[in-house]
C-alpha cells in the first residue's frame, strides 16, 4: 500500500517535470499505425481523404459568391500557388493581428474576395478545399511559427498545452510528451504531430480538422472543449505545428 | 457531391492477373443509429456493387449496414482482351452512380 502511494508519488513527480521531445526523437503518427493503415494512406486510389481531394478540386475552379470569382481565378494552379501553404498554416494575420488556420483563412478570402457566405467548421466543402491545399504541400517540411510575430501566440498556445485541465487533471504534455512510448486502452499514445491534416479518421468515418481533433482531445480528458474558431483552439494548432518544425506534412493523412 | 476513386491500369499483358480498386464516396448510415431526441436515423446505405468489362459482370458485391463509410473495393481479373469496365453503385434513397475505366491488352 505504502509502496504504491510512493510509487503513485513518484509518477506524478515525473509527470511534473514534462519535458519536450528532443528533434531527433519526434515521430509522426504514421510511424505508430498498424501496417494495413498505412497502406491506406499511401495509395491513393485507397486514401478515402482524396475523395474529398477530388471535391476539393472541383470546388476551386468553381466560381462562387456575389463577386462571381473561384479559388483559381486568383490563385491559379493550386499545384504550384498552394504548395507549402498548409505547411506554414496558422499564419499570422495583419488585418485580425492575430493568428489565422487554414480554415479560416478559406472562409475569409471567401468573406474578402468571392463575397461568398462562409463554409461551417467541419462542413464538407470546408474540409474538401482545405484538403485539396493541404494535399498541395504533401512532402514539404513544416515552417509554421517562423514568423517573428506570431512569437506570442506560440507562447500562448505552449502555456495551453502545459495546462492540466478537466476533472482528469490532465495537461496534453503528460501524454504527448511524457508518454507517448506507452498506450491509452489498446491505443498508442503518439507524440501529437498535426503533420496529416486534414485526416481521415476512421473512428469517424469520415475526414477532419485539428480542431475537431483537438476538440474530442479535450474532451478526452473532461474539460469543456472551445467552440470551433476560438483563439485558444488556433494558439494550440500554432503551437503544435511549430513543434512539428522541419516534419513533413502527409494530408490528407489516415489515422486509426 | 458523390465521387469515385478508380484505380485500373491503363496496359496489360494478354492473361495477366491484374488488380483493380475502386472507392466510393458513402455515408453508410446503417439505420441503427439514433439522434439526441431518440428518432431512428433512416438507413442510407450501398446495397450493390457491380463490375462489368464490355458488358459482361465480372464481379459482384452485396453491401449491409455493417460495411463502413466510403466502401473500398479491390478484387482481381485476367486481361484478356482491350476494353472498357464499367462500375455501378446503387443504394439506398434512389443512389446511383457509375465510373468506368479504359484498359489495353496487349
Amino acid at each position: 500500500m505504502r509502496s504504491s502511494a510512493i510509487a503513485a508519488i513518484l509518477l506524478i513527480a515525473a509527470g511534473a517535470a514534462a519535458s519536450e521531445i528532443p528533434p531527433g526523437d519526434r515521430r509522426s503518427g504514421f510511424t505508430f499505425m498498424a501496417p494495413d493503415t498505412k497502406a491506406m494512406q499511401n495509395d491513393d486510389t485507397a486514401n478515402p481523404a482524396m475523395l474529398w481531394v477530388l471535391d476539393g478540386e472541383a470546388l476551386w475552379k468553381k466560381k462562387t459568391g456575389n463577386a462571381g470569382k473561384a479559388c483559381a481565378d486568383c490563385h491559379g494552379d493550386a499545384s504550384a500557388s498552394m504548395k507549402g501553404v498548409a505547411a506554414r498554416y496558422p499564419a499570422y494575420d495583419k488585418a485580425l493581428g492575430r493568428p489565422v488556420d487554414l480554415e479560416q483563412r478559406i472562409n475569409s478570402c471567401r468573406a474578402d474576395r468571392q463575397q461568398a457566405a462562409p463554409l461551417a467548421y467541419e462542413s464538407r466543402d470546408l474540409l474538401a478545399l482545405t484538403a485539396f491545399i493541404a494535399r498541395q504541400s504533401r512532402g514539404e517540411a513544416i515552417t509554421a511559427g517562423d514568423d517573428p510575430q506570431l512569437k506570442p501566440f506560440v507562447e500562448k498556445g505552449r502555456a495551453l498545452y502545459s495546462q492540466r485541465q478537466g476533472q482528469l487533471n490532465l495537461a496534453c504534455a503528460n501524454c504527448h510528451d511524457d508518454n507517448w512510448d506507452k498506450h491509452l486502452a489498446g491505443s498508442a499514445i503518439t507524440q501529437g504531430h498535426p503533420t496529416g491534416y486534414p485526416i481521415y479518421r476512421l473512428e469517424w468515418q469520415s475526414l477532419g480538422s485539428l480542431q475537431r481533433r483537438l476538440r474530442a482531445c479535450i474532451t478526452g480528458i473532461r474539460a469543456q472543449a472551445y467552440d470551433y474558431g476560438a483563439p485558444e483552439l488556433v494558439e494550440l494548432e500554432l503551437y503544435l505545428m511549430s513543434r512539428a518544425r522541419g516534419m513533413p506534412m502527409e494530408s490528407p493523412a489516415v489515422r486509426p | 457531391m458523390a465521387s469515385a476513386l478508380i484505380n485500373v491500369p491503363a496496359k496489360a499483358k494478354r492473361g495477366e492477373i491484374i488488380e483493380i480498386k475502386t472507392l466510393m464516396s458513402h455515408i453508410m448510415e446503417t439505420g441503427y443509429r439514433h439522434t439526441a431526441t431518440g428518432e431512428v436515423i433512416p438507413r442510407d446505405i450501398i446495397t450493390s456493387f457491380t463490375c462489368r468489362f464490355n458488358g459482361k459482370e465480372i464481379f459482384r458485391a452485396d453491401l449491409f449496414p455493417a460495411i463502413s463509410a466510403n466502401p473500398f473495393f479491390t478484387f482481381f481479373t485476367t486481361a484478356t482482351e482491350s476494353g472498357k469496365f464499367e462500375f455501378e453503385w446503387i443504394g439506398d434513397k434512389g443512389f446511383s452512380e457509375t465510373a468506368s475505366a479504359s484498359i489495353a491488352v496487349e
